[in-house]
C-alpha cells in the first residue's frame, strides 16, 4: 500500500516506512497460518505506535483478507486501550474523517465508530443519522435503531401517518432479520402491508425434480441427471421411475421451498430445484442460503459449494456464498438432500435461497414473474 | 489455600501453569477436581459473593485463574461475531485488558450455547481462546496477539450450524483443536509459538462437543485421549498417530475424566478403562449403565466416580467395580459440568442454582445452596479459595470475603 493511502501524512518518512512494511506483512498473512511468525514481530511494531497511527491502520484494512484485519485489529486494540489506561484520547476527529469517507472498507469504518464511541459518544450520536444507508450493516443498524425509537414514539403519540413513513424509511434501510421484524410487525399493527419477500428478495418460483435416493446418505455424492443435463425438457430416472421438471411456486413469507409438499414426508431422497435469475449487469452478488438438509449449489452449471450435514439447525443467511452474475439468465440448481432420522424435528426437506448484495440488500431478478410477490 | 493433595502420576498440568491456577477446561488435570480447601460451603449471598461484573457479550466458555488474573471470553454483536476476550483483577474484577476480534467462521449455533463455548486454555505465558466459529487466537497474558488462525477459513466445511464447543489442550508442548463435525472433521496438532499445522488427522464425520484429556506417563511422554460417538483415540500429540482405540462408542457431549491411571469414559453409561503405563494400550475395566451421565461429564474424586444425569440425578459409583452406592435428587437441569475441592461438589444447575453437595456424608447431602438467577452452563473456575462462575451476563466470584 502506499503511504499516502494509509493516511501517513502526519508521520515522519521513517516512521511512516516503518508502520507501511509492518502493515504489510500482515497484509501477507494466509491460510493455514502462513506469515504468522512475521506478523507477529509487525504487530509488536505497531503496537508500539501512538494513537495517532490508528486511522492508517484502519486504512491498512482496506482490502485486506480477514486475516490480516484481525492482525491489524489486534494493533488498534492494544494501541486505543493503551492510549486510555495511560489518560489519553483517541484522535476522533481524524477516526470520524475515516469513517465518512466511503471508500474505506465498511468493517474498519464501524470499527472507527466504535472507537469514537469509547472516548465521545455525543460525536458518534451526531454520526448516527448519517448512516441509514451505510454499506457497513453494523453502521446502518445504528441509524435503524435510532428511526425505530422515533416512530415508536410518534406512533405512541398519536401521530400514525410521521410513524409509518418513518417505520418506512427503517424498513427500506434494515437488513438484520431482528430490526426488519421489528419494523414489519409496527406497520401492521398500523395497519400497513409489509412484503418480506420482496424485502429480502427471497427466490419464490422454481421447478422441481425429485425425488432420488440417499440410502445411507450417499445422494448427496451421487451425480444424478440434473446434475448433468437440467434442461427443463430432460427427464431422468428418477427412485421411483421417471422424473420430469415440474412448476414450483411457494408464498411462504420467508420463501422457503418446500420438498415435502409436491413429494410428500420422504426419508432417505434428494431433490432438485432450479430457478432463473435475469441479472441486468455482470457483477458480483451473493447467493445466501437457509438450509437444514445436505445441499449443494450451481450457478449455471458450476458448483459453488455443498455441505454434508443434516438437520443442526437453518435461519436465514445461514450460508453466504459470493459468486459473480452475468447479465442476462444466471440457471441457479440447488441440490437438496434429506437423510434417515425420524425424529419430528427431522421432517424438513426444505431451504430459502435469496440474492444479494455484500450488504444483503436483495438483488432482484430483472424479470418479475410473479406480480402478486414483486407488488409492494 | 492449597492442600496439594493431588497426585499428577496419570494426568498431566496444563504445562507451565502454577499450583493454584486453573489453566484450561475443567481445571489443571481437565477432570474437575481441585485442591482447594476452605471454600464457602453453607453458600450465602450475602456474604460469599465476593464480587459480580458485567460481561460484554455471551458465552459459556469457563473462566481461567493465573495468578491473579481471570481470563474469560465471549462474543457479542448483532450477529455474535465480536468475538472478546477479557482479563480481569481477581481482587475486584475490575477489567485489566479487553481485546474484541471479528469473527471469520459461522456464528451460526443453538440459541442455548455461544459463539464463545469452549474454554481457552494458557500455559502460564500465553492464552489460547477458540471460539464456536473455529477462530483461534494466541495472545500473551497482557493482551498483545502473538498469532491467529481461522479454520473455518482453512476448511470451509468444518462448521457446525449448532455450534461447536471442544475446548483446547496442551499436550506435549502442542496445542490440540478438535474441529469435528458432520462434514469436514478432523483434529489437528497446532505449533504454539505460530500457530502453523503440526499434523491434522481425520475425524469421525458427526458433530462431538467433548474436550480431550490428557495422559502423562511415569516416562514424562503425553497422550491425547480424543472422545467421539466412534470411541477414543489415544492419540500422540507430536504427530497425530494413534496408539490405541476403544471403538465401542461414546458420548458426545460430556466428556471423559481420568484419575489414577483410569480413564472414565461416557459409554454404555460409564466405563472404565484401566490405561497402560506407557499409554500404549488400554484394557476394559468395567463398566455401568447406571452411571450414565447426561449432559455434565462425569468426576473422579478419591475412590468415587460421580455422574450427574438430565434429570439432575447425582449417582456416586465405586471406581475399582463400578457398582452404584447412591443416588441424590439436585435440582437440574445441568448444562455444565460440576467440580469438586475439599470433598464438597459444586454443580450449578441451568437456572443459575448452586448446589453444595458434601460427599463425605454416607449418601450425599446438600450442604448448601445459592440462586444466582441466570442460566450457568459453564464448569466454574476454583483458584485460590474462590470459585468463578458465568452466565450469558455476568461474571461471579464466590469466596470466603474474609479472604479478600
Amino acid at each position: 500500500m502506499a503511504l499516502a493511502a494509509l493516511g501517513l501524512a502526519s508521520l515522519g518518512q521513517a516512521a511512516a516506512g516503518d508502520l507501511e512494511k509492518s502493515v504489510a506483512a500482515l497484509r501477507a498473512v494466509g491460510g493455514e497460518g502462513q506469515g504468522n511468525a512475521a506478523a507477529g514481530r509487525a504487530l509488536r511494531r505497531l503496537a508500539k505506535g501512538g494513537a495517532d497511527t490508528l486511522p492508517a491502520l484502519l486504512a491498512g484494512m482496506d482490502g485486506a483478507n480477514p486475516f490480516a484485519a484481525n492482525y491489524l485489529r489486534g494493533a488498534v486494540e492494544v494501541i486505543a486501550g493503551n492510549t486510555l489506561a495511560k489518560g489519553g484520547t483517541l484522535p476522533v476527529v481524524e477516526l470520524g474523517e475515516f469513517l465518512l469517507n466511503k471508500s474505506h472498507d465498511a468493517r474498519p469504518r464501524a470499527l472507527a465508530f466504535e472507537l469514537i464511541q469509547r472516548v465521545d459518544a455525543k460525536a458518534a450520536g451526531q454520526l448516527v443519522p448519517g448512516l441509514l444507508g451505510d454499506p457497513s450493516v453494523d453502521l446502518r443498524r445504528e441509524a435503524v435503531a435510532r428511526l425505530l425509537g422515533q416512530a415508536a414514539g410518534l406512533a405512541k403519540g398519536g401521530n400514525k401517518p410521521a410513524a409509518v413513513l418513518l417505520y418506512r424509511q427503517a424498513l427500506d434501510a434494515a437488513r438484520d432479520l431482528d430490526q426488519i421484524k421489528a419494523i414489519s410487525g409496527a406497520l401492521r399493527e398500523l395497519g400497513r402491508k409489509v412484503n418480506l419477500t420482496r424485502h429480502f428478495g427471497f427466490l419464490v418460483e422454481w421447478q422441481m425434480a425429485g425425488p432420488f435416493h440417499n440410502k445411507d446418505r450417499a445422494g448427496f455424492a451421487a451425480v444424478f441427471g440434473p446434475e448433468k443435463n437440467a434442461a427443463l425438457s430432460a427427464t431422468y430416472d428418477g427412485m421411483d421411475g421417471l422424473v420430469k421438471w415440474r412448476a414450483y411456486s411457494t408464498d411462504d413469507e420467508y420463501g422457503m421451498v418446500d420438498f415435502n409438499q409436491p413429494y410428500g414426508d420422504l426419508k432417505e431422497v434428494t431433490g432438485y430445484a432450479q430457478t432463473e435469475f435475469v441479472s441486468a449487469t455482470d457483477r458480483p452478488a451473493q447467493l445466501r442460503l437457509g438450509c437444514k438438509n445436505a445441499w449443494k449449489i450451481w450457478l449455471n452449471g458450476e458448483l459453488v459449494f455443498g455441505r454434508d450435514e443434516y438437520h443442526r439447525g437453518m435461519r436465514i443467511d445461514q450460508y453466504q456464498l459470493p459468486v459473480q452474475l452475468r447479465k442476462g439468465g444466471n440457471t441457479i440448481l440447488v441440490k437438496a438432500c434429506q437423510n434417515e432420522q425420524v425424529e419430528d424435528w427431522t421432517v424438513q426437506w426444505q431451504f430459502q435461497l435469496r440474492v444479494c448484495d455484500a450488504t444483503g440488500t436483495a438483488i432482484h431478478s430483472a424479470v418479475k414473474k410473479n406480480p402478486e410477490v414483486a407488488a409492494q | 489455600m492449597k492442600k496439594y493433595l493431588l497426585t499428577f502420576t496419570f494426568a498431566t498440568l496444563a504445562s507451565g501453569a502454577a499450583a493454584g491456577d486453573w489453566p484450561g477446561f475443567r481445571g489443571p488435570l481437565g477432570n474437575g477436581i481441585s485442591d482447594e480447601i476452605g471454600l464457602p460451603v453453607a453458600l450465602d449471598a450475602t456474604k460469599h459473593i465476593a464480587w459480580r461484573i458485567d460481561l460484554p457479550g455471551r458465552g459459556l466458555s469457563s473462566p481461567l485463574v493465573v495468578g491473579d488474573r481471570i481470563f474469560v471470553t465471549a462474543s457479542g454483536g448483532t450477529r455474535q461475531d465480536q468475538l472478546q476476550v477479557l482479563c480481569l483483577n481477581a481482587a475486584d474484577g475490575s477489567v485489566i485488558w479487553q481485546r474484541q476480534f471479528w469473527a471469520m467462521g459461522s456464528t451460526m449455533c443453538h440459541d442455548k450455547t455461544s459463539i464463545a463455548a469452549p474454554t481457552p486454555v494458557t500455559d502460564g505465558r500465553h492464552l489460547f481462546a477458540l471460539f464456536s466459529s473455529n477462530d483461534l487466537f494466541c495472545l500473551d497474558l497482557d493482551g498483545n496477539l502473538q498469532w491467529l488462525r481461522g479454520m473455518t477459513l482453512d476448511y470451509p466445511n468444518a462448521r457446525n450450524s449448532l455450534g461447536m464447543a471442544s475446548s483446547l489442550v496442551l499436550a506435549g508442548g502442542v496445542l490440540v483443536a478438535q474441529v469435528e463435525n458432520d462434514s469436514e472433521s478432523f483434529t489437528a496438532g497446532l505449533e504454539k509459538q505460530n500457530g502453523a499445522n503440526l499434523w491434522r488427522v481425520d475425524r469421525p464425520k458427526s458433530a462431538n462437543w467433548t474436550t480431550a484429556m490428557v495422559q502423562k506417563t511415569k516416562s514424562g511422554a503425553e497422550w491425547v485421549l480424543l472422545q467421539s460417538g466412534k470411541g477414543i483415540h489415544a492419540v500422540n500429540p507430536k504427530n497425530g498417530e494413534v496408539a490405541w482405540h476403544y471403538d465401542d462408542g461414546a458420548a458426545t457431549i460430556p466428556s471423559s475424566a481420568l484419575a489414577g491411571g483410569v480413564l472414565y469414559v461416557p459409554s454404555h453409561g460409564v466405563t472404565a478403562l484401566e490405561l497402560a503405563a506407557d499409554g500404549r494400550s488400554f484394557r476394559q475395566k468395567w463398566r455401568s449403565s447406571r452411571l450414565r451421565p447426561g449432559t455434565a461429564s462425569p468426576l473422579v474424586h478419591r475412590d468415587r466416580v460421580y455422574s450427574l444425569n438430565n434429570a439432575g440425578v447425582l449417582t456416586c459409583g465405586d471406581t475399582d467395580s463400578g457398582k452404584r452406592l447412591w443416588q441424590l435428587r439436585l435440582d437440574g437441569p445441568f448444562g455444565g459440568s460440576p467440580v469438586v475441592a475439599d470433598n464438597h461438589l459444586y454443580a450449578f444447575n441451568e437456572e443459575g442454582r448452586a448446589q453444595v453437595v458434601d460427599l463425605s456424608a454416607p449418601e450425599g447431602r446438600i450442604a448448601g445452596e445459592m440462586d444466582l438467577g441466570e442460566m450457568i452452563q459453564c464448569s466454574p473456575a476454583v483458584s485460590n479459595g474462590a470459585l468463578y462462575v458465568r452466565s450469558n451476563r455476568r461474571l461471579w466470584k464466590i469466596a470466603r470475603k474474609t479472604q479478600l
